[in-house]
């Protein structure tokens, strides 16, 4: 398939096309409702004591003082969670997380005790007289020595297990890439590492649990992307009714994947609205998200890329060493335990390719899938990037003509990859161009060796990229046994104003705007009469939620369907209301018509009216205007763009300046542009924090250095450039309204550009991230090694 | 949300008022100026002052003066006071070119060169600047007034000489004839501490530097400070050779340790890079007619 034009937009599209968010209004007005501005009468506050250590037995712990705290309701340990049978949780990997520690810590920031006590501020001190007795035990931090015959058993817990040995998985074929590597021309193999980071979303994780003790129903407020997995696996864990859940997801300050499991303070909190027969908030503080959350990435990756001497690129084979921490939480489809890392053959036509991946534990904070990954796509992207250039130093070629030369081509679409995908639709080499084209690319080599020759370093770095996104068939994916399908209802009130019920939870995507106007470009209802409802199970369809950038194409192609269900319901009562069959009647946006005769119509606000008023209807049509319904993807979709960015690095000081980034994206149909574009500068600006200045890093004891934003730097508006951006259009075939999801494109495909870019200008072939000035100053003075 | 430990709060209505608080409760006590490095420390329970005297209502103690040869500063003075004044700019750029670099605007709204020089960060910014202006820091108590050159008044990481009892009122600053002065810093991101800095102040005379001052952040307290690289530039006409051979013994003189911001080796040639770029800008400046006004 190949790129077609936008349609011409308008000001205020009945459908899609730039329209202000409709959530924008009481958040630039500060009226935006968090979980942490939920009040409600006789409140109690809770706050968790953590570790100190990366590893530890516990020989004791005294309360005693705690307790005497006159402001303390109740202080929970694992001890007494054990008697509940809820010391440990099952993650989302299959695997156990302690909920409040009994036996062993496992990491720094561990979750040991729960106060529950009349204020934060008691909370906070009361957890101070807290005794914990600790027997110190050596760590395990570099995950590289975490498979050594006299390394120190992580969990022993497991019965019988005498490594920290997690998974082995493999994709592709090893048979036929390693006969190709065996006669390629050229082989070039690099060692990478993709550093653990950290999704930092402004707001903290948090809750507010309130068990009503006469009819036990428990209210969850909670920062949560995925409301109705949660009050599921409430249910199946804690062995709550599920009925009597409720979980709600107020507005969310910033998910980025680390709102998607459930932590131990969540569990905590409701064990402490049961004991005290109140409702107990617990919201975390910036050093315990950021240190005991879900990280993302911590990638150690070996690649290897086999060509021919012309630059084919013939085969990749990469072995990965996975980070997983002290429990094995990834968030990701439970049969996929390295995500969709197997899409690391990237944009490019190959012959085979392999990939084996294994899964360490170390003294760690667990989690794995977060920031905005697409399930490990972005570690792909970064390696399959990172390989083309190192290529292209090995041939000495322009890393532009080497990729162009290596693309898929537009007719090789739908196209089966080596590793068991199937691409649904792009035109990549137009993509590439467009990008060459608008950052003017043979002028900036031009600019590039004019100020090499007067000693100043200027870089530019590609990056092509394809994603993959909207998890995904039933028949493929589950997250625990739970199908990634999503629901949708659809209500269009007598007046013609309508309410649509999701299942996914927006975290400033703009959820509220993009489904109005998908239903209003089905139904031709102005987004401003649809209402969205979204993030209370109470009050929506069940479904798996936001993340790994599903929302458009699962939960937007539910909406889309579900609006074509209403769009039918409402062709019939047309009929009745015509008097005409209805194959005689016509649609165009807003209204049936009777063919011919397009005078003899009905409104879609006209048609609503009669189907609640008196008029007479087939026989078997009930009267209403309103669906349900359940979108099980066919296929995945398959996002790509063309990036470039343009750097400076100070050769004295090795200070990196981003001067210019172009991102082409082809995100299939384009909802609302607008968002789109936010959603890529988000991206973006993720990606200049990765590639620069983003770790999660650790003492050798296994301290967390990283523990608030004075370490862990995320990027601001003076560290990024003004974004170029544009994009090309190929929509998906096999998705109702051809839309592909674009939440994460920037920050799957940016890093690898601006790393690029930055050994471009140091001539040399690799560093690892993040590239501080002190790394780019190191690698350009003999070498600099992987961070820790 | 970090909370800090429970402490008393005391808003001094007068700057002996505030002595006498200070005196009262001693070892116990913290002054409170713009909070920024205080606050953070006690939300952290880092610090955990009991008693806290809060100086934020002493406007006599925010002014910007020059009084003879001599710049003076209110301990006080906020960030942006000493980024927007027009005075210091002339007589001092070394402070607006820190200023530019210190934390961001809302820290600098609040924050004050008071705080800054005594909360005594080993990156501290203004420490640096005070030490290459060879600023004096007047220092208030019961028994009168103490002037404390910089380099008495830093007594390493986060401590200062300012005793028990006592605050600092007052930095003054010398002004020379025909001087320059300029402030260059290295950082991962706006807004972060250094991962070095330098800055220099030279004036200059018949061709020659006259007078040369040195201070460097980040890169450890160096015990004998910068003066072989500044009895290396006094004397000479300056001259790229002279700001290298300056930038040498600074970095060799430095003692930084390896961090998350970069390795002791970095560091140690950041040093030298730095003191030789502020020096070339420090000279620049002082052949400009305008600065030596
Ligand atoms: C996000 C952030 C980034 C920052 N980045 C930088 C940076 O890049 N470079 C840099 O140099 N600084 C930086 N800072 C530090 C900032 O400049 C200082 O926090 C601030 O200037 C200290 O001044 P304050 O008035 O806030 O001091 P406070 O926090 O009020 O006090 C600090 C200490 O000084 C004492 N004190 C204050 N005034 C007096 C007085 N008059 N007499 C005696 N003792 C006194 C207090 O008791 C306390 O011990 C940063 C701070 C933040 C929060």
């Amino acid at each position: 398939m190949t790129a077609v034009e936008e349609p011409v937009v308008e000001e205020r599209p009945i459908g899609y096309g730039r329209l202000k968010r409709k959530e924008d209004p009481r958040f630039v007005r500060g009226k935006g409702h968090y979980v942490d501005d939920v009040q409600l009468p006789g409140m109690l506050h809770g706050a968790v004591l953590r570790s100190p250590l990366a590893h530890a037995r516990i020989v004791s712990i005294d309360t005693s003082a705690a307790e005497a705290h006159p402001k303390v309701r109740a202080v929970i340990t694992g001890e007494a969670l054990a008697g509940l049978g809820l010391a440990w949780m099952p993650t989302l990997s299959m695997d156990t997380q302690a909920v409040l520690a009994t036996d062993k810590v496992r990491f720094q920031g561990q979750e040991v005790a729960f106060v529950v006590a009349d204020d934060h501020y008691a909370a906070r001190d009361a957890i101070e007289l807290i005794d914990v007795e600790y027997e110190p035990l050596p760590p395990v931090i570099n995950a590289r020595h975490a498979l050594d015959a006299d390394a120190p058993v992580i969990r022993d817990d497991q019965e019988g297990r005498t490594d920290n040995h997690v998974f082995d998985w493999e994709a592709g074929d090893k048979a036929s890439t390693d006969a190709v590597f065996a006669d390629a021309d050229v082989v070039v193999a690099q060692d990478m590492l993709y550093p653990r980071v950290h999704p930092a979303p402004l707001e903290t994780c948090g809750c507010v649990a309130d068990m009503d003790p006469v009819d036990g129903k428990l209210t969850l407020w909670a920062t949560t992307q995925a409301p109705h997995a949660h009050r599921t696996l409430y249910a199946m864990v804690a062995g709550l009714p599920e009925h009597k859940i409720r979980v709600i997801s107020p507005d969310i300050g910033g998910g980025f994947g680390n709102k998607v499991g459930i932590y131990p303070g969540y569990v905590c909190a409701i064990v402490g609205s049961i004991l005290t027969h109140k409702p107990v908030k617990w919201v975390e503080d910036r050093s315990e998200n950021l240190m005991s959350t879900s990280f993302a990435r911590d990638y150690h990756m070996h690649g290897e890329i086999a060509a021919t001497r012309e630059g084919r690129i013939r085969a990749v084979r990469v072995k990965v060493l996975a980070d997983h921490g002290a429990f094995n939480a990834t968030a990701q489809p439970t049969k996929y335990p390295a995500g969709f890392f197997h899409v690391f053959t990237g944009s490019y036509d190959i012959e085979a390719a392999h990939c084996a991946v294994t899964g360490v534990y170390t003294n760690k904070a667990p989690g794995g899938v977060a920031y905005a990954c697409s399930f490990r796509v972005t570690e792909a992207v970064y390696l399959i990037e990172r390989l083309v250039d190192c290529l292209a130093d090995e041939l000495h070629t322009d890393p532009a003509e080497l990729r162009m030369k290596n693309l898929l081509r537009p007719e090789q679409f739908p196209y089966p990859s080596k590793t068991g995908w199937e691409y649904d639709s792009g035109d990549y080499p137009a993509t590439l161009r467009k990008t060459l084209e608008l950052a003017g690319y043979d002028a900036l080599r031009r600019e590039q060796a004019e100020r090499r020759a007067r000693g100043e370093l200027m870089g530019i770095g590609l990056s092509f990229f394809t994603e993959t996104v909207g998890a995904g068939p039933r028949k493929d994916m589950d997250i625990l046994g739970l199908g990634m399908a999503d629901g949708c209802e659809l209500r269009v009130h007598p007046t013609g104003k309508a309410v649509v019920r999701l299942s996914v939870q927006t975290q400033g995507q703009g959820h509220e705007t993009t489904f109005a106007q998908i239903v209003a470009e089905e139904l031709g209802i102005p987004p401003e009469d649809i209402d969205v409802v979204h993030g209370d199970t109470d009050q929506t369809p069940f479904g798996l939620g936001t993340y790994g950038s599903r929302s458009t194409p699962v939960s937007g192609a539910a909406a889309a369907m579900v609006a074509r269900k209403v769009r039918d319901k409402a062709r019939i009562i047309a009929g009745a209301m015509l008097e005409v069959s209805t194959e005689d009647l016509e649609w165009e946006k807003g209204r049936w018509f009777v063919k011919g005769d397009p005078t003899a119509s009905r409104t879609i606000q006209e048609i609503a009216l009669a189907a609640h008023g008196s008029l007479e209807l087939p026989d078997g049509v009930e009267g209403h205007l309103e669906a349900t319904t359940v979108y099980n993807p066919p296929n995945l979709t398959f996002p790509y763009g063309a990036y470039l960015c343009v750097v400076d690095v100070d050769p004295g000081t090795g200070a990196v300046t981003v001067r210019r980034f172009v991102a082409v994206d082809d995100c299939g149909t384009r909802i609302n542009p607008m968002i789109i574009e936010g959603q890529v500068h988000g991206g973006l600006a993720d990606g200049v924090g990765m590639a620069l200045t983003e770790i999660i890093s650790f003492d050798e004891d296994g301290n967390c250095l990283s523990g608030s934003f004075m370490d862990y730097l995320v990027p601001t508006a003076l560290e990024v450039p003004a974004w170029e951006l544009d994009h090309t259009v190929t929509p998906s075939p096999h998705h109702p309204i051809g839309a592909k999801g674009v939440g994460e494109s920037a920050t799957v495909g940016s890093p690898p550009a601006i790393v690029n870019a930055v050994l471009d200008a140091i001539g040399v072939r690799h560093a690892d991230m993040p590239l501080t000035p002190g790394r780019v100053w190191l690698a350009m003075h003999g070498g600099v090694e992987a961070p820790q | 949300m970090q909370v800090p430990a429970s402490f008393e709060y005391r808003r001094a209505q007068s700057v002996p008022d505030a002595l006498a608080l200070l005196e009262r409760f001693g070892e116990d006590a913290r002054v409170i100026a713009g909070g920024h490095s205080l606050l953070p420390m006690m939300k952290l329970r880092l610090a955990r002052p009991e008693f806290l005297v809060d100086i934020n209502d002493l406007h006599e103690l925010d002014y910007l003066r020059q009084e003879g040869a001599e710049l003076c500063i209110g301990a006080l003075t906020r960030h942006r006071g000493l980024l927007e004044s027009e005075l210091v700019g002339r007589l001092f750029p070394i402070f607006h070119d820190a200023e530019r670099v210190i934390a961001d605007p809302p820290v600098r709204n609040r924050g004050t060169i008071g705080g800054s020089l005594c909360q005594a960060d080993p990156a501290e910014d203004l420490s640096a600047v005070c030490t290459a202006v060879r600023a004096v820091a007047v220092v208030l108590g019961a028994g009168g007034r103490r002037s404390v050159p910089m380099a008495d008044f830093y007594r390493g990481p986060y401590e200062t000489d300012v005793g028990a009892g006592e605050m600092l009122g007052e930095i003054r600053v010398p002004i020379l004839p025909d001087s320059g002065s300029a402030y260059q810093k290295v950082e991962r991101k706006t807004g972060d501490w250094a991962i070095a800095a330098c800055g220099a102040a030279l004036s200059l005379a018949d061709g020659r530097i006259a007078s040369a001052g040195i201070g460097l952040a980040a890169v450890g307290v160096s015990a004998a400070g910068y003066r072989r690289a500044e009895q290396a530039l006094v004397g000479r006409e300056p001259s790229e050779e002279v700001f290298a051979e300056a930038g040498r013994l600074a970095a060799e003189d430095c003692e930084p340790v390896t961090d998350t911001r970069g390795t002791a080796a970095y560091k140690r040639h950041l040093a030298g890079e730095l003191t030789e770029r502020a020096l070339r800008l420090a000279v620049e400046r002082a052949l400009r007619p305008a600065a030596a006004a």
